[in-house]
């Protein structure tokens, strides 16, 4: 992609990952942030968004439209959280282990079904070029916007705007930090969660169809890379706010892009390690921002606790 | 007191779980084409059907063994570790890297200890770092850990794929081979090497260190209740790092058993799901060594029989995964049915105590 600029491909190539490579994070973390204002932790969207990537491709592929595409991967996502929802809130049941059976789970369902569609290519998201017609290709290639992505930038305010001023928000929020007080509202909180759940598997599952169907735009097992493990750790990192999520995902995009993006300047050396970049910064980020002393700002009150 | 009920109502729970992912598995399989019963005879047939394939079943069993461990050990502790895989590469590194270093300059028995060491050295720092991270900042362990995983992961390909590879290594890069001598060798007369005994050995002196020392006294405590722990003077942070250190290294002796007796060399096959094995075995032995002993032949047993069913029966390798993934989520579920079934109740027995006569509706209950 940045043949021609020399050095200049390297920013360059990382304003472009940073959308393309954002665009994931940004739906499986506003995703993961609603579950979490309900006061359960799904892990398991690793697997959703595996499922979801193989169901848009899937689908695009069969039928033609990658809208449906887009759909199929929503809906994917809705069933497994739905299950993820059930699960966790059995009594005795940890939200952190049923995550964990069910991103074997969630992969299990993707590579199975997704055997037959990894040799096929299937039709591709169009993408809305921001870059005038008498720039260089490389330019013109790093500014295409995939319509995903400026959907997941209006769902962010949306969020924040449904938790601060609407009823339903209210419950969710209730529901996540004094169940009790919920209780008391006459709020169910089974229901609540459940739908939380099932409303961030949604989500979690468009991300994967970003995956599939915008970028990297194929269908193989390896397609993601952790993205809906490092969506936990980036919720922490947001604080639980929706519109932090957006910025987080950016920056994981583009951490995640400084890889590739030196490969494509020559910098061969050390290729894998510059790919670990997003869990060294998460990891980090985790570390600095984390203290024994004080519970995290925002944290809901209900996380982690067995009710 | 664990009463006759209670040991049968775990037992009954533990296989009759199992048994529901079997049947849910094959309803999977009927789903998706293929004969359930077809599905579970090449299994059984693969897993468990002549003393050859059992002994393909030892040899993916015990690793899982020992990665196990590494999630099971800090269960006690009220933490969940997910780091098995990155620990496991971890070791297999440390492993490989001794005994490339040593070589044959002394002879293989001490060549195959220094390399065990350091496999558990460096899979114990790994998770043990989780473990500090979690007391000292406050950072969520599971996400480390995992965490941890990926850049295990990134290492090893680095690793691998330049300053160790061994030129002659095209298709799949790896680290230069063994020496032959310094190989783990077989337990006579089979073709199991002697990694299945550390499997077990650890698995051994685990349970007795969690359910008959202080040391693992203090660890349950401090899982059961950590303001108790804490107010009865225990030392929180230590026991947790402590923990920690034992568990990854375990997973760590599981890579240096996949270098030293299996690959002969590190690379990227050292991660081919033993990890996430290892964490569906001790969920599903409840976290009790011995019985990760038991579910590990288990799983190894349907880890080794992927191959086959993709061969026989054109299913893609990922079945293995599915079947792995509805096991775990019925062994969760499982979990809630404890005490909800009246079978398994304890029945209060009254005692009549001589004096004084109890007033009525305060009969001391006690159960047996």
């Amino acid at each position: 992609m940045a043949e021609g600029l020399g050095w200049w491909g390297v920013p360059l190539a990382i304003v472009a990952g940073t959308m393309r490579g954002g665009t994931p994070f940004l739906f499986v973390s506003l995703g993961e942030c609603l579950t979490e204002k309900s006061g359960k932790i799904n892990l398991g969207l690793e697997g959703t968004l595996l499922t979801g990537a193989m169901t848009a491709y899937g689908v695009s592929y069969l039928t033609g439209s990658p809208w449906l595409g887009i759909l199929a991967a929503g809906l994917a996502g809705l069933v497994l959280g739905s299950i993820h929802g059930w699960l966790s809130q059995q009594f005795r049941v940890n939200d952190v282990a049923v995550g964990i059976a069910m991103i074997i789970f969630g992969s299990g369902i993707a590579f199975f079904f997704g055997k037959p569609f990894i040799q096929p290519s299937a039709p591709q998201l169009p993408t809305l070029n921001l870059a005038g017609s008498n720039v260089s290709p490389a330019v013109e290639a790093a500014l295409q916007i995939s319509p995903l992505f400026l959907l997941g930038l209006a769902i962010a305010p949306l969020m924040k705007w449904f938790f601060q001023s609407t009823r339903w928000g209210l419950y969710v929020r209730a529901v996540g930090d004094s169940p009790d007080a919920a209780r008391a509202m006459g709020v169910s909180i089974f229901k609540v969660r459940m739908l939380s759940i099932m409303a961030g598997s949604f989500l979690a599952g468009i991300g994967g169809a970003s995956l599939s169907l915008y970028y990297p735009g194929v269908w193989t097992e390896r397609i993601s890379s952790g993205q809906g493990l490092m969506a936990v750790a980036l919720v922490i990192f947001a604080r639980w706010n929706p519109m932090i999520c957006l910025w987080a995902s950016l920056l994981f995009g583009g951490a995640q892009a400084l890889g590739p993006s030196l490969q494509s300047v020559g910098i061969k050396q050390g290729y894998y390690l510059f790919n670990a970049a997003p869990y060294v910064l998460t990891l980090l980020i985790m570390i600095v921002t984390c203290s024994p002393k004080r519970t995290l700002a925002g944290v809901p009150g209900a996380l982690g606790m067995d009710n | 007191m664990q009463t006759w009920r209670r040991t049968l109502e775990s037992l009954c729970l533990s296989f009759g779980a199992i048994l529901v992912g079997l049947l849910l598995f094959g309803l999977f399989c009927a789903l998706a084409g293929a004969n359930p019963f077809e599905v579970y005879g090449l299994i059984w047939k693969a897993a468990f059907g002549s003393s050859s394939t059992f002994q393909n079943t030892l040899i993916r069993a015990s690793p899982l063994m020992l990665s196990a461990l590494c999630t099971a050990l800090p269960a006690r502790l009220g933490l969940v570790i997910i780091g098995n895989e990155g620990a496991l590469v971890m070791g297999g590194l440390a492993a490989i890297s001794i005994g490339l270093i040593i070589g044959t300059a002394l002879p293989p028995i001490l060549v195959q200890i220094a390399m065990a060491v350091a496999g558990l050295v460096a899979g114990g720092l790994w998770i043990g770092a989780a473990g500090a991270l979690r007391h000292y900042r406050a950072v969520n362990e599971t996400i480390s850990s995992l965490l941890l995983n990926y850049i295990a992961i990134a290492l090893l390909n680095h690793l691998v794929g330049g300053p160790m590879r061994d030129p002659s290594s095209l298709n799949k890069p790896s680290t230069f081979p063994l020496a032959e001598v310094n190989m783990l060798g077989n337990i006579p007369g089979t073709r199991v090497h002697w990694g299945l005994v550390y499997g077990l050995v650890a698995c051994l002196i685990t349970y007795f260190l969690m359910q008959r020392t202080t040391f693992g006294f203090a660890a349950r405590t401090a899982g059961g209740n950590v303001r108790a722990a804490r107010i009865a003077g225990l030392p929180v942070g230590k026991l947790t790092v402590m923990i920690c250190f034992l568990a990854g290294s375990c997973a760590g002796l599981a890579g240096m058993v996949e270098v030293a007796a299996v690959q002969g060399a590190a690379n990227e096959s050292l991660n081919v799901g033993y990890g996430y094995g290892g964490i569906l075995v001790a969920f599903a032995a409840r976290h009790n060594p011995l019985a990760a002993v038991l579910i590990s032949l288990l799983v190894g047993g349907i880890l080794a029989s992927g191959g086959i069913l993709q061969r026989s029966l054109n299913l893609p390798d990922a079945t293995v995964l599915v079947f792995q993934g509805l096991v775990f989520l019925v062994v969760l579920y499982s979990d809630s049915l404890y005490g909800k079934i009246p079978f398994f109740k304890e029945k209060p027995i009254i005692t009549t105590s001589a004096s004084p006569p109890a007033s009525p509706g305060e009969e001391p209950v006690m159960t047996a």
